[in-house]
């Protein structure tokens, strides 16, 4: 008798689990191949991906051409025309995409509000830098920061709205609705929950209207008829027009996400903040707000992706952004029928933005996630 | 001792500070801006039309249109028709978009939501990448990279894409597909088909109320299935098989017969569809995950079998978190139909917003009775969502 099957009670010690219940083998039998049904999808999917992603890889990268004159030497360097994507035209039109037609030499000033938007995300966004305080009075105040770099002014050379593009526009257009959108959101959930009647009315008639007709309406309004609203004569750039359409547009919104936030607070923090004699303001500062804007965190940050991807819709009413000078580029004689190409790479430029975004707010969730 | 809060003998101060009377205040200076603001709008509007000299009336909708309409399924229209004509073309083909849109958008949507729930790790994967992909990128280029496929990469006509039984023709024209023709005694059949509905419907309550009274269950799907088959099937060869197909022909450069989706349509469908569906994905997975295990188990340990568990557990409950949210989601796509301008879809934004505003030059009329049409469609929508929320929601005893 061996000594190796002789323990003595509580001392036998583990045992491995099977080898086809751990590691890859086990993974794979979990996940791929419970059941025969499992075993069929898992088939289909293989093959769905085999049918695919190869000819996708080698359209999309072995294949494609890099750097060309135009679409002809880009035909002539692949097996045969339009066998992959033509990459050369991206990287040609590349400077007019980021910077539209501002002035050659007045471009560091577009970069300079590029590195300055990246720094105010940063700072803005960060929970343990040093001077926190001042990085968020920064992050507000680089709108106009960054409107006075653009258009110039008071020291720099003046530039017309006209002279922006591609997406630099885009840019500017996505994050003057978000930047102004938040603070008159806020405004207008407060007053849509306000017990006086009348403040209410205008809130949720002005509110139901915005959500109740598409954005494309609202900029043919900029567009056409904004101009019978001003007093005669004056005239108002089209730029400032859209600008403040899409942000009215993006704070109806944020104000339902508000809203929805308040009243997720329980009543027993609004009668709280009353019993310490707090006045509306001091109460909504210090004790609901904090309170109503970190639930409706989510809720923003979707609002600002959705207001990010609605920023293309400029284009509808003449003005160009990245999908405007993309398709604008599409009817140069050199790169005539080169839509998949422009349309991959904006759509990737997109989904970088919103996916990083989405991100962020997920992992915000996460980190504000306290309760129970 | 406690001192008296400070009184003043200013009254508008003390009106100020007694809260009722605060915020009267508050209220009518709010009434006041509101309609000094909108006086002045007014006075501006009147002011500038003068000046251009137009007028503010919606005569103009009973002007002839003078421009084409290449799509206009439900109703006669030629370039003779009104204004207001235009305008319904345009809007039957801003609902025909939208019905057939949030059709596909659900039936894709259920798809990839449990698609993401599978228990296959590379299905769940695949569903993953395919909706965040989709649902970050703008619509407007969803649709108009569909459009781009279709007119450039798809062939001409006469070398169309054989999809099937020489009845089906893809080509960069739109989707030529049979359309039914009716023969003598279709209505006949119609009319049968109508009834066998109503027999379901009745059948189905009867079964209910036996159910309810005697705990007999009957099969009530493959009943009515086969009611539904059977009824107007006889009448269909009893009236000699009253329906023919009129399949496409090509014919030069073009098809002749059958029934064409258009490019427009197709590409602005597909577009509104896919990128909906991705939205409507996530919110069915967070439904089915919102019912409780405990609820699944419990049906169970009743002996109720997995299908009955899904249908008369699982379902209505997480309905009842997916109603809402999907509700939403149709009116986004309807309100996103209105890109079909992008593309040349003629739908109400398109027809009375763009073409006929450029013509007649009523900016302000026109963009009020599209705005005026979209507000419509919201509130109904939102009607019926509240109608459902309402009986669909939780009886609490």
């Amino acid at each position: 008798m061996s000594e190796s099957s002789h323990y003595a009670p509580g001392t036998h010690p583990d045992l491995p689990p099977p080898a086809r219940t751990t590691g890859m083998v086990g993974w794979v039998r979990g996940n791929l191949l419970s059941s025969p049904l499992n075993v069929a999808l898992t088939l289909l999917s293989i093959w769905l991906l085999w049918s695919i992603l190869p000819p996708a890889i080698h359209w999309l990268f072995t294949e494609a051409v890099w750097t060309a004159k135009d679409r002809k030497e880009c035909w002539a360097l692949m097996d045969a025309p339009r066998d992959a994507a033509c990459w050369a035209f991206i990287r040609g039109s590349f400077e007019l995409f980021v910077y539209g037609w501002f002035p050659e030499p007045e471009r560091w000033r577009v970069n300079l509000t590029f590195i300055l938007f990246i720094a105010a995300i940063f700072g803005g966004l960060r929970e343990n830098i040093p001077g926190k305080k001042y990085w968020l009075i920064f992050a507000a105040a680089y709108p106009f920061i960054a409107a006075w770099l653009l258009l110039g002014g008071f020291g720099l050379e003046p530039v017309g709205t006209n002279k922006l593009g591609g997406i630099l526009l885009t840019l500017v257009v996505a994050v003057t609705g978000i930047a102004f959108s938040l603070p008159i959101g806020i405004a207008l959930a407060l007053g849509r929950r306000s017990k006086l009647p009348a403040l209410r009315g205008v809130c949720v008639i002005f509110i139901e209207f915005i959500r109740g007709v598409p954005l494309i309406t609202l900029l043919f309004v900029a567009s056409t008829m904004l101009t019978y609203f001003l007093p005669p004569g004056s005239t108002f750039d089209l730029l400032m027009r859209v600008l403040i359409m899409v942000t009215l547009f993006a704070s109806a919104y944020i104000a339902e996400v508000v809203r929805g936030g308040l009243q997720g607070l329980s009543a027993g923090q609004y009668e709280a903040a009353d019993s310490l004699g707090l006045s509306y303001w001091r109460a909504h500062q210090l004790v609901i707000l904090p309170q109503a804007l970190k639930i409706s965190i989510p809720g923003i940050v979707n609002t600002f992706i959705g207001s990010f991807k609605d920023s293309v819709l400029v284009l509808i009413i003449g003005m160009m952004d990245i999908l405007g000078l993309g398709r604008a580029r599409l009817n140069d004689p050199d790169w005539l029928g080169l839509a998949p190409e422009l349309y991959i790479f904006i759509s990737l430029f997109f989904f970088i933005s919103c996916f990083s975004m989405s991100r962020y707010s997920l992992s915000l969730e996460k980190k504000l996630h306290t309760g129970h | 001792m406690i001192q008296p809060a400070p009184s003043t003998s200013n009254p508008l101060l003390r009106l100020w500070r007694n809260q009722e009377s605060r915020g009267v205040i508050i209220q009518i200076l709010t009434m006041v801006v509101l309609f000094a603001f909108m006086a002045a709008i007014a006075r501006n509007v009147v002011i500038n039309l003068e000046a251009v000299g137009k007028e503010f009336s919606f005569g103009f909708l009973l002007w002839p249109a003078a421009y084409d309409i290449g799509f206009s399924p439900f109703l006669e229209y030629t370039n003779q028709s009104t204004h207001l004509r235009a305008a319904v073309v345009g809007l039957l083909n801003t609902l025909l978009v939208a019905f057939w849109g949030c059709i596909l958008a659900t039936m894709l949507g259920f798809i990839l939501g449990i698609m993401r729930l599978s228990s296959n790790w590379l299905v769940s994967k695949i569903s993953y990448v395919y909706v965040e992909f989709l649902r970050n990128v703008p619509i407007l280029i969803h649709i108009l990279a569909i459009y781009s496929i279709v007119v450039t990469l798809l062939p001409p006509a006469k070398k169309a894409i054989n999809v099937g039984a020489d009845a089906f023709f893809l080509s960069n024209r739109g989707f030529y597909v049979p359309s039914p023709v009716f023969e003598d005694g279709a209505t006949f059949v119609g009319i049968v088909i109508l009834i066998s509905i109503t027999l379901v419907f009745f059948f189905k309550r009867w079964a209910h109320r036996t159910q309810d009274e005697t705990g007999k269950i009957y099969p009530v799907l493959w009943i009515s299935i086969a009611i539904l088959i059977a009824l107007p099937g006889i009448a269909f060869l009893a009236t000699g098989a009253p329906l023919s197909w009129d399949i496409p022909v090509l014919k030069g450069f073009n098809f002749k017969g059958g029934m064409a989706i258009k490019p427009e349509f197709l590409a602005l469908w597909l577009g509104l569809s896919m990128y909906t569906a991705c939205f409507i994905a996530e919110i069915v997975r967070a439904g089915i995950v919102a019912v409780s295990h405990g609820q699944s188990e419990a049906a169970f340990a009743l002996g109720l079998r997995p299908n009955r568990t899904l249908q008369l557990i699982i379902i209505p409950q997480a309905l009842r978190v997916i109603v809402p949210p999907l509700c939403s989601q149709y009116l986004n796509l309807t309100k996103n139909s209105s890109l079909a301008i992008a593309i040349g879809y003629m739908d109400i934004t398109a027809t009375l917003g763009g073409i006929s505003l450029m013509q007649t030059g009523k900016e302000m009329e026109t963009m009020l009775i599209v705005m005026g049409v979209y507000l419509l469609i919201s509130l109904l929508i939102s009607a019926f969502m509240n109608w459902f929320n309402h009986r669909i929601k939780l009886t609490e005893r």
